[in-house]
């Protein structure tokens, strides 16, 4: 039993999801056919995106933030961090950059989100 | 050459300083914060006061009412901004008119000018803000105000131009009599030797002198909280309104700053401690609903900071001003209200003590005029073309709110007994001092400091060791 | 002196969407005045995503919906100086700027979009009494700090008011090793998304603490606690509910305030409510030829509307320097019952075009029906089950509702209840 809150309107209805059984979730709480969704994408394979900033050199600016092409599991947020740890950029960097390749194994690369010129 | 060391870098430190340096003599002064006006003289009423709230006969009202009359060619000689805006001491209660009687008498004896009492009407007239509840007040025009951190500033200056040296975060210990000298004794273990030391420690002067003088003195802090409302809210006076007086001090005021904002407080209570700087709830509330009372109209939207000063509250109850029974300490001890108005006259007169004392000569190379930072935000449309032209740092505007750009900043940090952190740099440049209260300018100002000391921006302090701003570097 | 036909004043999401469409509405002689050393506002520190959503059916972060419009701008050719302070405007749309290069300029502007964007309400505004120790940031700042300059503010945070910023750093500062102690909301709700409190606070288990609020910092040069209470109904600290919060840092999240100095110089006259200009269907304020659009209007829930504000704002200005101003009377919209606001404030009755009215409720409102209701007749309803104050609301009228509004004597907005 997991109890959480819908994000899929401001009624941020309160969700009890029964994941006893991965195969055939129960949502109760919902108002709408979305939080029933929401709920069971939750419990299942829940994914963020994960975006943060990174160094870099010779640029225009000091910092290129970047995020993860697409969502990550939830669960890996903390590994997919740890890889831009140190991680230094040389300018110039265009939007959609690969800044760190195949994020600890889940296949989506960490892309920059920003144009950088050099200095 | 003879040596003098001043303890402590408040106004009544600085002027001293300055003071002394029109003479042929070493001077250093010793400083526990990093920067001068860190005490009792950066957060203050700002008021310069006329003179007829102290007692006849003491030195609060003599160098009271001669401090006032000095202001007018000083503040022209050392360039900080000062006003003599008039000040009204409000009675709300005909059975208590006699206190005006009382002040309007004293104020005549401390030969206080053109002091008169009004009615409540007068007063409604040149301020339509205040209370319908006024009866009647005491009328001061020769009443002031003045930045009293940019007086410091401005004296520190000047005196560091004629030679005075400044050391920072330098906290004495104990004085020791040496012969006919005397010996500081720093906490980091540092002996300074002086022909004279003088004793400016503000809130600690009694613990100064405590170490050496066989006289004991005791200073109580005496806190007083503040509200500062945004310049929008200047309209609601220009004069500086008092409430008839009670035991406890000059009670709240509503007083407008040189810099057109208004300020309410302070609040008044003795407490144990003298580094808390702390502002109350309960303290806040104080001085909001007691200036509330002179301004109704008053609200709490107008608010953009509150801050809390400390009085160095001597038991003695009057000014300590000389030296010390068999020592070469000069004492300066209990300064508080009215201080800040004293000190121009104070230090006049203890300069010429202790060169009487030392057999000084003048220092012909003396220079008493300090130019401060060309203000940006006062400038004419001219003006501001012109110094752009010459210095294009002037061409980058940092603090919104204050309109400070990045020439002044760097001016600040550069000058003579310079800016070291956002508070000095604030106090310099009124950057951060606005309404958004450095929210945007902060980082840019970091910068700007970093850059110019040739520092870390993790070294970047707001006011001081143990005061960094960022804990290090995003990795 | 030099004359230009339009001066858009700030280079974030209103004054690029705004210079866009004005271009694309035939206006070439237009300049972008920045402050900053880059176009995008806000945006660039912005790293987050969630932005784009309607205006590009796509999930963007700040920097790259920012590029967009950039992008835009630069293809049309559109001038613009970064770096550029507005000193002054007045009223006769005389324009005073000054930077490192050029100096001070002075400009005569046809017309003047204010696209300058609002700020963050500080710590001094809301009395919270303690000490005056290094440590406490509006988030907004620590945001700058942090994705723009590298450096972190601190690693042990309280962060009090559950605005979105607030929200935001809470995951931010989490991501870069802070641990986030509490989120301290004085309203028994929070104007944050629903989406924010679950993916920056919960996925996190960051405590949110509802009808709390700081009373107290505690700290010598750095703040080392802070002291929480509950507050009562009039949002007043209960006494005996303290708690001490150890932490080195406080980060204020308490509401932002459109930034109108440069308006007031002009004559522009105020809303109370929004703190942004009173404006018609046109975006002009009441000082002629003055626009203004986005946060320096009201403050927008997502840049989004933004950008379709500014858009139509630009067109406007665009249409009056080309002679084609609307004349005429005015029907004022009014808010009420449990409406807070209604922008624009005024509609020409000769104006053009279906009619936008963006709004916000002033409480959390469940089952209601917002209502445009003209001379007593109810021109426009839409069944709600939810309003928040967070949320901006959009009606977008018909053509016949708009000519009911523009012919009425008398406009309201407001909620109903539903009926049961």
């Amino acid at each position: 039993m997991k109890e959480m809150i819908c994000i899929c309107c401001p009624m941020g209805c309160r969700l009890t999801v029964d994941d006893s059984d991965l195969g055939n979730v129960k949502v109760s709480g919902n108002t709408c056919p979305r939080g029933e969704k929401y709920g069971k994408e939750e419990v299942v394979c829940p994914k963020r995106m994960v975006t943060a900033v990174v160094r870099v050199e010779g640029g225009d600016v000091a910092m290129l933030s970047v995020k993860t092409r697409e969502a990550i599991e939830k669960s890996k947020i903390f590994d997919a961090l740890a890889t831009l740890k140190g991680v230094v950029v040389k300018a110039p960097v265009k939007i959609g950059d690969a800044v760190v390749k195949n994020v600890t194994g889940t296949g989506v690369d960490f892309i920059a989100t920003k144009n950088v010129a050099t200095r | 050459m003879k040596k003098v060391l001043i303890i402590g870098a408040g106004v009544v430190g600085c002027s001293v300083a300055r003071e002394l340096s029109r003479y042929d003599v070493d001077v250093t002064v010793l400083e526990r914060e990093n920067d001068v006006a860190c005490g009792t003289s950066k957060a203050n009423s700002g008021v310069v006061h006329g003179g007829f709230d102290a007692k006849p006969g003491t030195k609060k009202a003599y160098y009271n009412v001669r401090g006032n009359a000095m202001f007018d060619k000083l503040s022209k000689e050392l360039d900080f901004p000062f006003k003599r805006n008039g000040a009204y001491v409000l009675c709300f209660d005909d059975a208590k008119r006699d206190g005006l009687k009382r002040l309007y008498d004293q104020g005549l004896e401390n030969g206080v000018k053109d002091v008169k009492i009004v009615t409540g009407e007068e007063v409604r007239k040149r301020e339509p803000y205040v209370s319908e509840e006024v009866k009647g007040a005491l009328w001061c025009p020769s009443s002031g105000i003045v930045s009293p951190y940019e007086m410091t500033i401005a004296y520190a200056e000047n005196a560091a131009k004629n030679g005075v040296k400044f050391v920072f975060e330098k906290k004495v210990a104990k004085l020791e009599k040496a012969g006919d000298k005397i010996k500081v004794v720093c906490e980091d273990g540092d002996e300074y030797n002086a022909d004279v030391v003088v004793n400016a420690a503000g809130l600690y002067s009694d613990e100064l002198n405590n170490t050496v003088s066989e006289k004991k003195y005791k200073i109580v802090p005496r806190k007083g909280e503040y509200m500062l409302l945004d310049k929008t809210a200047g309209y609601l006076t220009s004069t500086t309104l008092f409430q008839l007086p009670t035991a406890m001090g000059k009670g709240i005021l509503v007083v407008p700053s040189v810099h057109g904002n208004i300020l309410l407080g302070p609040t008044a209570a003795d407490i144990d401690h003298k580094d808390c700087k702390d502002t109350t709830y309960d303290g806040l509330a104080e001085a909001f609903d007691k200036a509330k009372i002179t301004v109704p109209s008053l609200t709490k939207k107008q608010v953009i900071t509150q801050f809390t000063g400390l009085r160095a509250h001597a038991d003695a109850g009057d000014f300590v001003i000389g030296f010390a029974e068999g020592l070469p300490l000069y004492n300066l001890v209990g300064i508080e209200s009215p201080g800040l108005t004293a000190a121009p006259a104070i230090a006049v007169d203890a300069s010429e003590e202790i060169s009487d004392y030392l057999g000084l000569k003048f220092n012909a190379k003396f220079d008493p005029v300090r130019k401060g930072i060309p203000c940006f935000a006062s400038m004419t449309e001219n003006e501001r073309a012109e110094i752009v032209k010459k210095n294009p740092l002037y061409g980058r505007i940092v603090c919104r709110c204050e309109v400070v750009t990045e020439g002044e900043i760097a001016d600040s940090i550069n000058r003579p007994v310079g800016a070291k952190d956002l508070d000095g740099v604030k106090r310099r440049t009124r950057a951060g001092m606005g309404r958004c209260q450095s929210g945007f300018c902060s980082e840019r100002v970091m910068e700007i400091i970093a850059r110019e000391r040739g520092i870390d921006m993790t070294e970047v302090t707001k006011s001081g060791k143990g005061s960094e701003i960022v804990i290090g570097r995003v990795e | 002196m030099s004359v230009k036909n339009l001066i858009i004043i700030g280079g974030g999401p209103a004054g690029l969407a705004a210079a866009k469409s004005a271009y694309d509405e035939g206006e070439r002689d237009i300049l972008i005045l920045e402050r900053e050393d880059r176009l995008g506002g806000i945006l660039n520190q912005c790293i987050h995503n969630g932005f784009g959503l309607h205006t590009f059916k796509e999930e963007l972060t700040g920097p790259e919906y920012a590029a967009r419009y950039i992008d835009e701008v630069l293809k049309r050719g559109i001038e613009y100086k970064t770096g550029t302070t507005v000193l002054s405007i007045d009223k006769n749309r005389r324009v005073t700027c000054v930077n490192e290069e050029d100096g001070l300029q002075v400009y005569e502007a046809g017309a003047i979009i204010l696209a300058c964007g609002c700020r963050e309400r500080p710590r001094g505004a809301i009395n919270i009494a303690g000490c005056r120790a290094a440590g406490i940031f509006s988030a907004g700042t620590a945001q700058k700090l942090i994705n723009i300059d590298g450096y972190m503010p601190g690693k042990e945070v309280v962060i009090l008011g559950s605005g979105d910023i607030g929200l935001i750093m809470a995951r931010r500062m989490t991501f870069q090793g802070a641990k986030v102690k509490a989120v301290v909301e004085l309203m028994p709700y929070s104007s944050g998304l629903n989406r924010n409190i679950v993916q920056c606070l919960n996925d996190f288990d960051i405590p949110l603490m509802f009808s709390h609020t700081v009373v107290e910092i505690k700290g010598r040069g750095r703040v080392s606690s802070v002291v929480i209470a509950a507050v009562d109904e009039k949002l007043n600290p209960i006494k005996g509910t303290e708690r001490e919060i150890k932490c080195d840092t406080l980060l204020l999240s308490v509401g932002l305030l459109p930034e109108n100095e440069l308006s007031k110089m002009a004559d522009v006259n105020l809303s109370p409510v929004t703190g942004g200009a009173i404006v018609d269907d046109d975006m002009m304020t009441e000082t002629d030829g003055i626009f203004a659009c986005g946060n320096v209007l009201h403050v927008h829930d997502l840049v989004d509307f933004v950008s379709e504000e500014s858009e139509w704002a630009g067109a406007r200005a665009a249409a009056y320097i080309a002679g084609k101003k609307t004349t005429g009377d005015k029907v004022a919209v009014e808010a009420k019952d449990g409406v807070r606001y209604v922008v624009p404030q005024y509609v020409n009755r000769n104006g053009d075009g279906p009619l936008k009215l963006k709004m916000r409720v002033g409480n959390v409102f469940k089952n209601v029906r917002l209502c445009v209701v003209c001379d007593g007749k109810e021109v426009y309803a839409k069944r709600k089950t939810i309003v928040t104050p967070g949320e901006m609301e959009t009606v977008t009228l018909d053509e016949k509702q708009t000519r009911a509004l523009k012919n009425c004597k008398q406009a309201v907005v407001c909620l109903k209840a539903v009926e049961k």
